[in-house]
């Protein structure tokens, strides 16, 4: 990840008309920090695991364990916790098709595992999340890290590790796009979001 | 999709999904929690006016894994024994609130009645020399567990095809997934018409098993039900497990990549030996271990999803 096309995000467009607020460069530099938040939270690397909540979180998740391997030099275990059959809104939404978790060797038990997602927004798929990890074992603490905090939640939901707060409308839509699942890296605003994409 | 009768209502994205849930529902099989809580709250009966271990035991099971409370009831025991009509004791048991009944009924397209009958989901679960769609779900994603993508792989069914409902759910199936098809049975027991049915879909008919078996990549034999052995259709068992058996010599005719697959209950000796059933290409409890998963799956299809909009597609 080289800092190679650092540019000015504010007023830019995607070719969609959307506004783009955090561009390759930045998104990087807030990996970083998280990776170093997180360190000092922890007080070092001891029993840290990722988990990254899919389609997005995945990929965020092993950039910050490539993140906090430049800076401690370990390697951090990375999973994924698919949340689809924890989700609230099984029964209002189209049936979706269910993602594989994967705990990595080790297990979480008695383990401080860290959330991984793109956007924080009514805080209902970490909820799910929670409840998921709970079936897989016991962590000894669970820390939630988010690229974006979008607010309007729904629930008593934080994060402890953000990358950037973004104060949006609700009709508004934040799309967070990664080189390894959209070929970019880039986060935008656009337009009022139709009911389905507030996941 | 709000009910699961047949496997012709599916088309092949519909099936891929199942199975792909399929795998991720197997995984949570080896947790050391056993349990989602997806259909919390829902309600399913399986039904069996027939017996049956593996697929009410696994409905059973997937129904518990995925928190829906299930009630099994058998035709004994019940009020049809004391002469209640079929369509008056789904109805009171539809009147009772439940989401999904589970049916396994004697008579060819029972399942498809009772759905006109009730508001709930109905999973077909076998009916008479119908369909056993669920079965050919389960053998379809443990092939494909193995064999990789099903399309353009050759699969032979042998044995007992006038009598086997699981043999034309799974013809059904694999044909949509884009496998090659080849029917091996004694020519009293291949049902009537089926020579046009094959022409139509690109499925072979043949009599000579140990010509076939070199040939695939998989191999499933089908149970000779005991009951149909007085009815004239081969002269005896043993000329029977001789002449159509997958027994140990024709073993080592099958390619080393082959599998075989039985849907049980086996007659080892008869349709199968012994050598066959637990030889390392042997898929048969891995059909039962995968039974419950894509049973979860099916369940997980039918019962999660807003279903206002769809109406009554079955």
């Amino acid at each position: 990840m080289s800092p190679a096309r650092d540019r000015d995000p504010e007023g830019s467009t995607d070719e969609t008309g959307g506004r783009v607020v955090l561009a390759q460069a930045e998104i990087s530099r807030a990996l970083r920090r998280i990776a170093h938040e997180i360190l000092e939270g922890n007080k070092g690397s001891e029993d840290l695991v990722l988990m990254g909540i899919p389609t997005r979180g995945v990929p965020l998740a092993r950039r910050l364990s490539d993140a906090l391997h430049d800076v401690e030099g370990v390697e951090i275990p990375v999973g994924t916790l698919d949340i689809t059959m924890y989700r609230d809104d099984l029964r209002s939404q189209p049936t979706r098709p269910m993602e594989r978790s994967q705990v990595p060797e080790g297990g979480v038990d008695g383990k401080v595992v860290v959330l991984v997602d793109d956007v924080l927004y009514s805080g209902r798929t970490v909820r799910a999340a929670l409840d998921s990890l709970a079936d897989l074992g016991r962590p000894r603490a669970v820390r939630l890290a988010v690229l974006v905090d979008r607010g309007h939640r729904e629930l008593p939901v934080r994060a402890d590790y953000v990358g950037k707060n973004l104060p949006t409308a609700h009709a508004e839509r934040v799309s967070v796009r990664l080189s390894d699942t959209d070929g970019t890296d880039q986060v935008v605003i656009s337009g009022p979001a139709t009911a389905e994409e507030r996941a | 999709m709000k009910h699961l009768l047949s496997i012709a209502d599916l088309s092949r994205d519909e099936i891929n999904e199942i199975l792909d849930t399929a795998v991720s529902m197997h995984e949570v099989q080896h947790r050391d929690v056993k349990k989602l809580p997806t259909l919390r709250g829902r309600t399913i009966i399986n039904f069996f006016f027939e017996d049956s271990t593996r697929t009410r035991s696994s409905f059973e099971l997937a129904g518990k894994w995925l928190s829906a409370d299930t009630i099994n009831l058998t035709g004994k025991g019940t009020s049809v024994s004391k002469g209640e009509s079929l369509r008056d004791t789904v109805q009171t048991i539809d009147a009772m609130g439940v989401d999904m009944m589970v049916i396994r009924h004697m008579a060819s397209g029972a399942p498809a009645q009772i759905a006109q009958w009730t508001n709930c989901s109905i999973v077909n679960a076998g009916d008479g020399t119908h369909e056993h769609p669920s079965q050919a779900l389960l053998d379809a994603y443990t092939m494909r567990q193995r064999l990789g993508d099903l399309e353009g792989k050759h699969i032979a069914l042998v044995g007992d095809l006038t009598h086997s409902r699981v043999f034309r759910s799974n013809v059904l199936c694999l044909t949509t997934l884009g496998a090659k098809v080849t029917l091996v049975a004694p020519a009293t027991l291949m049902p009537a018409g089926i020579a046009d049915w094959s022409r139509a879909d690109g499925i072979e008919l043949s009599h000579d098993l140990d010509a076939v078996l070199p040939t695939v990549d998989a191999v499933m034999m089908l149970r000779v039900q005991r009951e149909r052995m007085s009815g004239g259709f081969f002269p005896t068992a043993r000329e029977y497990a001789v002449t159509y058996g997958l027994t140990k010599p024709r073993l080592s005719l099958l390619p080393d990549h082959a599998v075989i697959c039985h849907p049980g209950p086996m007659n080892r000796g008869l349709e199968i030996s012994g050598d066959a059933a637990d030889a390392a290409q042997s898929l048969v409890l891995d059909q039962v271990s995968a039974g419950v998963a894509v049973r979860m799956s099916i369940l997980y299809h039918l019962l999660s999803g807003d279903r206002t909009s769809e109406g009554s597609a079955a």
